[in-house]
């Protein structure tokens, strides 16, 4: 210290001092100009919101939805899929496909709580054999511990065999969106990103009693797409799901009415929950075909108020019967 | 090679399967994931966790029997587990060799002298060893708190792979979260950071494992001692020396862990690991005073006692110690459980939680379920924590006895305590708000959860009819919400007490849904109620299992409107709520 003191400063170090002060003062001031924040924090901080791209195919009157009976449900997927035109029909060749099925629960596939892993398997079948399709991924937001439920339900295994990807619900693939016209799905986080980089969106649900919703379809399947804390939604169940109905537009709607589940739904736990109807239902109308599903759980359409609502919300038609759906038997 | 290049790519070999083993905890069937990884071979081959539960329980558990290895091993070579073995210890002699490496000869010979402190780790081995042995009446296990595999284990499965999978992702779908587990990594931290004032600092003074083997070390047959006589005293060997074992004059043979670096820094080659004692002469057994191993006797006599004087284990228990499915009764169950944490890890849903204080002091870090936290209660057809605890304290159990199918029809299923509901902040008791989320996920079948309708008439919401049709009624208020009797939930009460329900209304026009008719349409002037339709949850305890997937999925979700109460849990009879008929 004391040498310092006595030293005297010579004139290159003064401007070597000089140089690196004013370079720390430029820093200093060029820092906080760059992040001066003149207001200040809001509320609601905005954040930047998506909307789900519209899947479907352009409609094709009198092949908008095909009713298969037969308990095969390979044998009637194919055929049902068949009448509607094939699937070339909703997949071109080289697109990427995601496919939605209902996987909500950890539960083994012959309880009929998860959509049935071999009719999703076979979707994703014809959509590389038929559909040429490039890649197709399998995805949901399940209710219970997501990896469990596609390892316990077989739908895991099934679609990989199948040469699906199975992508799970990792919380950076949320998005918030806001419903256009909506009274619930705003500034709401969904499950996005997969569906964000495919070309086309297929659902496949079970036909399932629900005790809140009067019954889980094709249209209570898109709520797999919610994500934060969508129990809350309960509280006006029907809206919610008329919402989702409008906010997906998807490319087909699979209703697998084979073993339709009659009670103790929607996690049913027990084979004497279910009931064989041997019926499956393909449709480019999720409401048309959540219509007909209705029947098989001895409902009517008016017993389910989000039908209705679904379709003065424009998503579709309650009245399937002027659809003209195709018919066929396989055994 | 040098023998210490080889024990240095031992203990990292060790180290790195640990460590795999760790990450492979993950459920799934890709080689990276559970499969059939011997994840608990580190823990079972701990004489310390075979010791205690055979002392606290009074059986050797048979996957334990690994354990029996590493002590005959010790018998006849030494503590090689400390040197070339334990991940902990080999965690230790890194930040302790990095920490002062640039230290002077002099410097390091100072640091590794031997110090009279090292013998407290035998009056903590002493302590835990008396409260898992000696009365009987409350015997615990608390050997995991300071066991070195089970704290290594906790601290990486719990904390370190957490943090640090953050942005892979690679062991879990989504970031897992453990209360107390800033607690396992404040021990953990500090055991690593103290490395940094004395090398491998844990096992010289505190590791009650070290502790163990430092005591059937005097039967070893090989040991590190000198074989000439003509030794300049340079004192080089205690340079590097890692137990602090003073190999330089008298060896203290109960420290030395067989690091094998005093071979290395004897330029004189007077130091070999050998059968005949050292020639200067050595010290077997440990530095124990009578007046301090009397001390932590009668501690370990008398710790246990004065916990339990909480009542925890009586009356007294904490209802929120929810134990996963087959874990035993409490007392039976402190005496096994080492705190590992790998049921936690393993768990797939993340509800399994290191315990805290709430439960008494022997409940830290035991397994306990949260619902709250992690991504679906206790799931129905999962048995993983059972099938993982090393030491049996939850019993490897079956789907079949856990659900009560097959052979335990007559058992029933394993129940983790009661589904309890507030109806004070339930939404459809409290707040005449339809949810009933509750009972649509009740995993079981008939639902546990079962609900009844009500129909209530709503705030302001007896109106006065000025026209009424078939299907719609004008109101004379005209200040109605449009569409808020929309939802479906919404019904009409007409004098003579019809009901039918609400489709739609605007300010002063209610529409009727055309499913039923009037049987007298209203009178002008007369009184309407707009109510609400209400399916209010019930518990039946009968089927009630406890899972808790109804209280995580609760949409009230600061306090739950639905939360599991540990009563009427199998595992003890004593907490049994139900009459059986």
């Amino acid at each position: 210290m004391n040498e310092q003191k006595s030293k005297k400063l010579s004139r290159r170090q003064l401007l070597a001092r000089a140089g690196k002060a004013g370079v720390s003062i430029a820093a200093a001031g060029a820092v906080s100009y760059l992040l001066y924040d003149q207001k200040g924090p809001t509320a609601h901080p905005e954040e930047k919101e998506v909307t789900l791209r519209n899947f479907s195919v352009k409609e094709q009157p009198g092949r908008t939805m095909s009713i298969v009976k037969g308990s095969d449900r390979v044998k009637t997927i194919d055929k049902a899929i068949e009448l509607l035109g094939g699937i070339e029909r909703f997949i071109k060749p080289g697109e990427t496909v995601a496919i939605k099925p209902n996987v909500a629960f950890a539960s083994p596939a012959m309880l009929c709580a998860t959509a049935n892993p071999e009719l999703v398997a076979e979707v994703v079948r014809l959509c590389y054999s038929r559909g040429k399709a490039k890649k197709v991924i399998v995805t949901d937001n399940p209710i219970n511990d997501p990896a469990s439920c596609f390892t316990l339900s077989g739908i895991g295994k099934a679609v990989s065999a199948a040469g699906a990807e199975v992508v799970l619900p990792k919380d950076y693939l949320f998005r918030n969106t806001t419903l256009a016209g909506g009274l619930l799905i705003k500034n709401w986080p969904i499950f996005f990103e997969p569906f964000a980089k495919v070309d086309k969106l297929i659902g496949i649900a079970p036909v399932k009693d629900h005790h809140r919703a009067g019954a889980s379809m094709t249209m209570k399947n898109w709520y797999g797409l919610l994500g934060g804390r969508r129990n809350i939604f309960h509280q006006d169940i029907n809206t919610i799901i008329a919402e989702l109905a409008m906010m997906v537009r998807p490319t087909l709607v699979i209703l697998d009415g084979t073993e339709v589940m009659m009670t103790n739904g929607p996690t049913g736990g027990s084979i004497s929950d279910l009931r064989r109807a041997n019926t499956l239902i393909a449709s480019t109308d999720c409401v048309a075909a959540d219509s007909y599903g209705c029947t098989l759980l001895n409902l009517k359409v008016s017993d389910l108020p989000y039908l209705a609502k679904a379709e003065k919300a424009g998503a579709g038609t309650t009245d399937y019967e002027s659809l003209k759906p195709l018919g066929a038997e396989v055994t | 090679m040098r023998i210490t290049t080889v024990r240095r790519i031992h203990q990292l070999f060790i180290f790195v399967l640990f460590v795999w083993f760790c990450i492979v905890s993950t459920v799934g069937d890709k080689f990276w994931q559970i499969r059939n990884w011997p994840i608990n071979w580190i823990l079972h081959l701990d004489p310390l966790v075979a010791l205690g539960t055979i002392l606290s329980t009074g059986k050797f558990y048979w996957p334990l029997h690994c354990a029996l290895g590493t002590v005959v091993i010790t018998i006849i070579f030494g503590r090689f587990f400390c040197g070339w073995v334990c991940p902990f210890g080999s965690l230790h002699q890194f930040v302790g060799f990095w920490g002062n490496r640039k230290k002077t000869a002099a410097q390091k010979i100072r640091l590794n002298k031997y110090r009279n402190a090292q013998s407290i780790k035998y009056y903590i081995l002493v302590l835990f060893l008396v409260m898992a042995a000696f009365p009987s009446i409350s015997a615990s296990l608390q050997t995991g708190l300071l066991d070195p595999i089970p704290l290594v284990t906790r601290s990486f499965q719990l904390v370190l792979l957490p943090i640090f999978d953050r942005g892979t992702y690679l062991t879990s779908v989504n970031v897992r979260y453990y209360e107390y587990g800033w607690l396992i990594f404040a021990v953990f931290a500090t055991a690593v950071l103290l490395n940094l004032v004395i090398p491998r600092f844990y096992c010289r003074f505190i590791c009650p494992l070290g502790a163990f083997l430092g005591i059937i070390n005097r039967f070893s047959i090989w040991r590190i001692g000198k074989n000439k006589s003509e030794c300049i005293n340079c004192k080089l060997c205690e340079k590097s020396c890692e137990g602090g074992c003073e190999p330089g004059g008298k060896i203290r043979i109960s420290e030395c862990v067989l690091c094998f670096n005093c071979l290395d820094d004897c330029g004189h080659e007077i130091i070999s690991y050998q059968t005949r004692p050292s020639l200067a002469g050595e010290i077997t057994n440990p530095d124990i005073s009578r007046r301090g191993f009397i001390l932590s006797l009668v501690s370990g006599v008398l710790v246990i006692p004065a916990v339990r004087l909480s009542g925890k284990l009586r009356g007294n228990w904490y209802h929120k110690v929810i134990r996963p499915p087959g874990a035993l009764a409490e007392e039976e169950f402190l005496k096994r459980c080492i705190k590992c944490g790998q049921c936690m890890r393993v768990c797939p849903t993340n509800v399994i939680q290191p315990g805290g204080f709430e439960g008494g002091l022997e409940n830290l870090w035991t397994p306990v379920l949260n619902n709250r936290i992690g991504s679906s209660g206790c799931q129905l057809n999962c048995v993983a924590c059972g099938q993982i605890c090393p030491t049996s304290a939850i019993r490897p159990i079956t789907l079949s006895e856990k659900l009560g199918t097959g052979e335990f029809a007559e058992a029933g299923p394993i129940k983790l305590g009661t589904a309890f509901l507030d109806r004070g902040r339930c939404l459809p008791w409290a707040m005449n708000k339809p949810c009933i989320v509750c009972e649509e996920n009740c995993p079981v079948s008939p639902k546990a959860i079962y609900t009844q309708e009500f129909f209530n008439t709503i705030r302001d919401g007896i109106l006065s009819v000025k026209k009424a049709t078939g299907n719609t009624i004008e109101t004379i208020e005209n200040k109605l919400l449009p569409d808020k009797f929309a939802t479906g939930d919404y019904y009409c009460a007409v004098e003579g007490g019809q009901r039918r329900k609400i489709v739609s209304n605007t300010e002063n026009l209610i529409k009727i849904s055309p499913d039923e008719q009037f049987e007298k349409i209203p009178a002008e002037g007369s009184k309407i109620e707009v109510q609400v339709r209400l399916q209010r949850p019930y518990v039946d305890i009968e089927r009630c299992i406890g899972c808790g997937v109804c209280e995580h999925e609760c949409p009230v979700s600061g306090k739950k409107a639905i939360r599991i109460s540990a009563e009427g849990e199998t595992r003890s009879a004593d907490r049994k709520l139900l009459l059986e008929r």
